[in-house]
């Protein structure tokens, strides 16, 4: 009888988890809407306290992304639109973000909208600091150079395309 | 077991070096000689800035007083303030402010690289998100550096007198007083002493690279680290001050 409740209860716990999830993970990005708090692995988990009370994790990009409080705030108010007003949204630092956690579909769609999307294997030395080649996320070009390796926001790095010749942003590796 | 006002101390001092050096480079926007060292300059301020955000928010909950970040930030005086006095010092030209970014930002990749093996967690979650920041500090520095030095006879003179001006403040960043001793002792902190040879090669690397070398220093500035500080501290805190001082509790 007690393990038949049990189970009920972590089934309806699943089911919280999962609506909160879908909830938090349509949040866009405050500063680039195209891609979701999910896409860009911002997003960490959802889980649900043994009273029902479901906790969306989230850990920022950089220490000092002023997205960050804003993005809570939005995940927050989207998870209480869903039902659930007793939640709450916690930022984790560890493990630090990457942006190898970009999904693939975020990386087309920031490709899309004109940002060239991050190197994977960004959590090696190497990558880092070892000569990349960005495609122009215009033309396509692999003839492009580096501006400044920082741009309008801390994610994003300033690049130039010596085919087409327009100015891009590039989400640099982290 | 770690003495919490000890470890309280600890972050302190580690935050007032990231948030005054936040606060000086944040000086040079609108500044800056071009837009992308506008840019580069306030997305570097902004990056320290969450670090010592990260630092403040932990020290107050170690503290167990109460104080949140912003009261740790805005609420103390100078001789509270602990960090090394290269990170106070005004901003100079454009080679004095990437100088020190060259010093600093080399020593801070050093340093959190080291404690990403310290005994306490938070400070191990800061260091894993602050050293992937700091590298870009690095380079930007470097590249700055070189550029400068074998840029123009102006620029290079510039250097020059920047390299004169900086090299006496960088002893203190590796000074082990008993805080540091402490702190070493216990895992969570690390001795610097052990990143200066590793600090002095980087260095010496990039002034080769850019035709100029570290000047011979006799005797290194301190005080920082006790609270004693240059004239130059209360003036910024003036200015960052400001807001909390004239309207108290004040908020977005």
């Amino acid at each position: 009888m007690v393990s038949a409740m049990a189970e009920v209860r972590s089934l309806d716990h699943e089911a919280i988890r999962r609506q909160v999830w879908e909830a938090a993970a349509a949040v866009p990005d405050p500063e680039i809407p195209v891609v979701t708090v999910a896409d860009l692995g911002i997003l960490r988990e959802v889980r649900v306290e043994p009273d029902g009370t479901p906790v969306a994790l989230v850990t920022p990009t950089y220490s000092g992304c002023p997205a960050t409080r804003m993005i809570e705030e939005e995940v927050l108010a989207a998870i209480q639109l869903a039902g659930f007003p007793q939640a709450r949204v916690e930022t984790v630092l560890s493990p630090p973000w990457t942006t190898d956690w970009l999904s693939a579909e975020g990386r087309e769609k920031l490709r899309a909208y004109g940002i060239a999307p991050p190197q994977t294997g960004s959590n090696s030395k190497r990558a880092l600091f070892g000569k990349t080649s960005v495609a122009c996320p215009h033309c396509g070009s692999a003839e492009t150079e580096r501006v400044s390796e920082f741009g309008s926001t801390p994610c994003k790095a300033l690049y130039r395309c010596l085919s087409c010749r327009e100015p891009f942003d590039y989400f640099k590796c982290l | 077991m770690v003495d919490n006002n000890l470890l309280f101390q600890y972050l302190l001092r580690l935050g007032d070096d990231q948030q005054i050096l936040s606060q000086r480079l944040s000086e040079w926007c609108g500044h800056a000689p071009t837009l992308e060292e506008d840019l580069a300059l306030a997305n570097i301020a902004l990056d320290l800035l969450g670090q010592a955000r990260s630092l403040y928010t932990y020290a107050g909950e170690v503290e167990g007083a109460g104080r949140d970040e912003d009261q740790l930030a805005f609420l103390r005086y100078e001789n509270e303030y602990t960090n090394a006095l290269i990170v106070e010092r005004p901003n100079g030209d454009f080679a004095h402010t990437i100088t020190r970014q060259l010093f600093y930002s080399v020593y801070m990749d050093l340093h959190w690289n080291a404690l990403l093996s310290s005994k306490d967690e938070t400070v191990r979650a800061i260091a894993a998100k602050a050293v992937k920041e700091v590298d870009y500090h690095v380079r930007h520095a470097a590249e700055w550096v070189i550029r400068l030095g074998q840029g123009t006879e102006e620029s290079h003179q510039r250097m020059v007198e920047a390299l004169e001006e900086f090299a006496i403040y960088t002893g203190e960043l590796f000074e082990m007083d008993d805080l540091a001793q402490q702190m070493f002792k216990a895992g969570v902190g690390v001795d610097l002493t052990l990143l200066r040879p590793e600090w002095e090669q980087q260095i010496a690397a990039v002034l080769g690279e850019a035709g100029l070398r570290m000047p011979e220093v006799n005797w290194m500035q301190t005080g920082g680290r006790s609270g004693e500080h240059t004239e130059h501290l209360g003036h910024l805190l003036c200015e960052l001050q400001y807001m909390q001082r004239a309207y108290p509790g004040m908020t977005w």
